[in-house]
């Protein structure tokens, strides 16, 4: 029988190769995102008037909502190198949903449901269509897009439904007692939590990063590629349908045209936040960075008294910033290591 | 617990997050009263001095009628002292009001003068505004008579439907198919109009049928189209009549070019300024409007009245309103302008705007 021999012998000392954790910790997409979050906290805060207000974060989280909700599952597509557009849609489709189940006398509680469940059948068609039928997600979805939002229109036609029951409308703009935080953030915290921990902390979310790095690849591996993108869809056409709930309660009311516009919304935050648009990498909390910031930016500058094209246009500047960012970070690691491994050689 | 992939970067940063935001919502919760204590803010609570900040939230920007009447508003805040701000977002739709009214709110303005593109839909955020001490007046289109404190209302609704249908009688001979160009589907000032349009109709104008309403949601290209559509879908056509100045503008654009000007009538409510051309060159034969800076004026005046004190909106109220007099509050919180004015070939170089 072998016996265990205690190895001794010099010590050997690590020579550190990797970056040292303060690059690792700040020089990342999210680092960059949060810190720029930040600055235009710092920035508003001092320089725009009664942005220092408990009103500017009720606003702000209530208006932005919407958005950090379908952000969550949007990234969990992008990263698996997929796309979904329809979320706007399905928005408008489950507050059309609901809108005329109301009108037409269900109790309220059925028709909040009916407009979940019906986010989850519009996310089951996407997944089907991506998956089972093999189509490109950006084509099924801006397909998805326009059937959607022309059934929501359709639907109700140019009515709209503004009859809500009290207690409901008031919980979706109430805050949580006592603070300033609109009381929707505790639906959106626990869904970020489970979303973050299958992300980042279970085979499921890792094989997610796979699958967004080489598809061919992960699919040897033994991942499920194709019930993986399935169920992507269908959280994200879930999470649309209680967004659109929210959305509805939140303005009172219930139109086909509610929420257009809202998918490149989500896109661009997502982005912003440091998911990469050919897959593969990015983190919730850059994405939930992404959000605020936008939502943040757009807070101060309306407070400061800019108007709304020349938000959009800063907007877009922010975006395309971080994008050629990206790029021109990539760019710089590079050359630093070609730069570093060429002085090794000669050293 | 976050895997290799973001290290102990990544949680450090996700600390740091929660840090931040924990520090936002304490620096919110410090700062109870909302800090109106940089010069460029309107101060809150100043009802009582002569600085009046009043803010105006038309349907959308970019709409000549709205640019008129907060011309006319920001003519009577300069003469009663006071600030304007016009903001408005760039499509008319209820729910992208609602953020205005939000920040009107946090600005702390003595008064909010909106014209709603839905009655109920900025309902909710109205009702915030007037919590921290906004008065909210609505004109041209009202919101439920709730969630305001004053309507100034250009013409009575009757009048405008009956002098539109009366202008279109007269235009195609008292008989023939005619239909309604309208703005956004919900809009209550519009909704109001065509249904009167269609009570007066059944009236006294047996011999005349309708046989559309479409909506242009006040898009100059939509309603362009939109009148396209209408002129292929019934060939009898004999009229067009748009109750709002981008529609009207819009259709008579398309007939001018077409080959039905002469014989499909078009009139509406439009300004002098963007009718002109059709007018000089028989497109259009009369169209009807109020002259919307005095409402937008009047607007103003209302609101000054009620920041300070002088009038509750309750029924009896009187204020003076410059040059346009003193006005009586009627039922219902509503402010009455005057009458709908037609505007024809005589006398349209009278007016610019």
């Amino acid at each position: 029988m072998t016996e265990l021999r205690t190895v001794s012998g010099p010590r050997r000392t690590m020579v550190p190769h990797g970056r040292p954790l303060w690059r690792r910790a700040v020089l990342t997409r999210e680092g960059a995102v949060i810190g720029m979050l930040a600055v235009v906290i710092v920035v508003a805060l001092t320089t725009v008037p009664n942005f220092d207000s408990p009103l500017t974060i009720t606003f702000l989280l209530r208006d932005v909502a919407p958005i950090l909700l379908i952000a969550l599952p949007m990234t969990l597509i992008i990263i698996t190198e997929e796309i979904d557009l329809s979320v706007a849609s399905v928005v408008a489709l489950s507050s059309v949903t609901v809108g005329i189940l109301t009108r037409d006398g269900a109790p309220f509680e059925l028709a909040m449901v009916a407009g979940v469940l019906v986010g989850a059948v519009a996310g089951t068609i996407n997944g089907f269509l991506v998956t089972v039928v093999g189509l490109p997600s950006l084509a099924v979805t801006i397909g998805s897009l326009a059937m959607f939002r022309g059934i929501s229109v359709g639907l109700l036609g140019t009515q709209a439904v503004t009859d809500f029951p009290e207690e409901w409308t008031s919980l979706a703009r109430s805050n949580i007692p006592g603070t300033p935080i609109p009381s929707i953030m505790i639906a959106f915290v626990i869904l970020a939590i489970i979303f973050g921990v299958v992300l980042h902390a279970t085979p499921f979310g890792r094989s997610l990063y796979a699958i967004g790095l080489n598809k061919e690849a992960a699919h040897f591996s033994g991942v499920n590629v194709g019930r993986t993108k399935f169920i992507l869809f269908v959280a994200s056409g879930t999470v649309s349908g209680f967004a659109g709930v929210y959305f509805t309660l939140l303005y009172g009311n219930a139109r086909g045209e509610n929420a257009t516009g809202m998918e490149l919304a989500v896109i661009a935050a997502v982005l912003l936040g440091g998911v990469s648009i050919f897959g593969g990498r990015g983190a919730l909390h850059g994405v939930i960075a992404g959000v605020l910031l936008i939502g943040t930016i757009g807070s101060a500058l309306r407070l400061a008294g800019v108007t709304a094209d020349i938000i959009n246009v800063i907007t877009g500047v922010v975006l395309v910033l971080s994008v050629v960012s990206a790029s021109f970070l990539a760019w710089f690691h590079r050359a630093r290591a070609t730069a570093r491994a060429r002085g090794e050689k000669q050293g | 617990m976050f895997g290799r992939h973001t290290g102990r970067g990544g949680r450090l940063f996700g600390a740091a997050a929660l840090t931040m935001a924990a520090g936002l919502v304490l620096a919110g919760c410090a700062n109870g009263d909302s800090g109106g204590d940089n010069g460029a803010a309107p101060d809150p609570g100043a009802g009582g001095d002569s600085n009046f900040a009043i803010t105006f939230l038309p349907k959308s920007l970019g709409n000549p009628y709205f640019d008129t009447s907060n011309a006319g508003g920001a003519e009577a805040i300069a003469e009663f002292g006071g600030t304007f701000q016009e903001v408005g977002p760039t499509e008319a739709s209820p729910t992208s009001q609602v953020s205005f009214i939000q920040t009107a709110a946090q600005q702390g303005v003595d008064a909010l003068v909106v014209s709603a593109n839905d009655p109920a839909a900025i309902c909710d955020a109205l009702d915030e505004a007037r919590s921290v001490d906004v008065k909210v007046v609505t004109f041209d289109s009202d919101t439920n008579p709730e969630c305001r404190d004053l309507f100034i209302n250009q013409a009575e609704a009757e009048g405008i439907a009956r002098v539109q249908v009366e202008m279109i009688a007269e235009q195609i001979g008292g008989e023939g198919q005619i239909a309604i160009l309208s703005a956004a589907a919900n809009a209550t000032n519009q909704n109001a109009w065509i249904e009167l349009m269609q009570e007066e109709l059944a009236a006294n104008w047996p011999d005349i049928e309708l046989v559309d309403v479409v909506y242009g949601d006040d898009d100059d290209q939509t309603s362009f189209d939109r009148t396209a559509a209408l002129l292929q879908t019934y060939p009898e056509l004999r009229g067009i009549v748009s109750p709002t100045t981008v529609g009207i503008a819009a259709a008579a654009r398309y007939i001018q070019t077409s080959q039905f000007q002469g014989q499909v009538a078009v009139t509406g409510l439009g300004t002098p300024n963007q009718m002109r051309e059709y007018v000089e060159d028989g497109t259009v034969t009369a169209f009807a409007l109020w002259n919307p800076a005095d409402l937008g004026y009047l607007a103003a005046y209302a609101a000054k009245a009620l920041v300070e004190g002088t009038i509750t909106g309750a029924e009896g109220d009187t204020f003076d309103a410059g040059r346009l007099g003193s006005y009586t509050v009627g039922a219902n919180g509503t402010v009455l302008l005057g009458d709908p004015f037609v505007f024809n070939a005589d006398n349209i170089a009278d007016f610019n705007f």
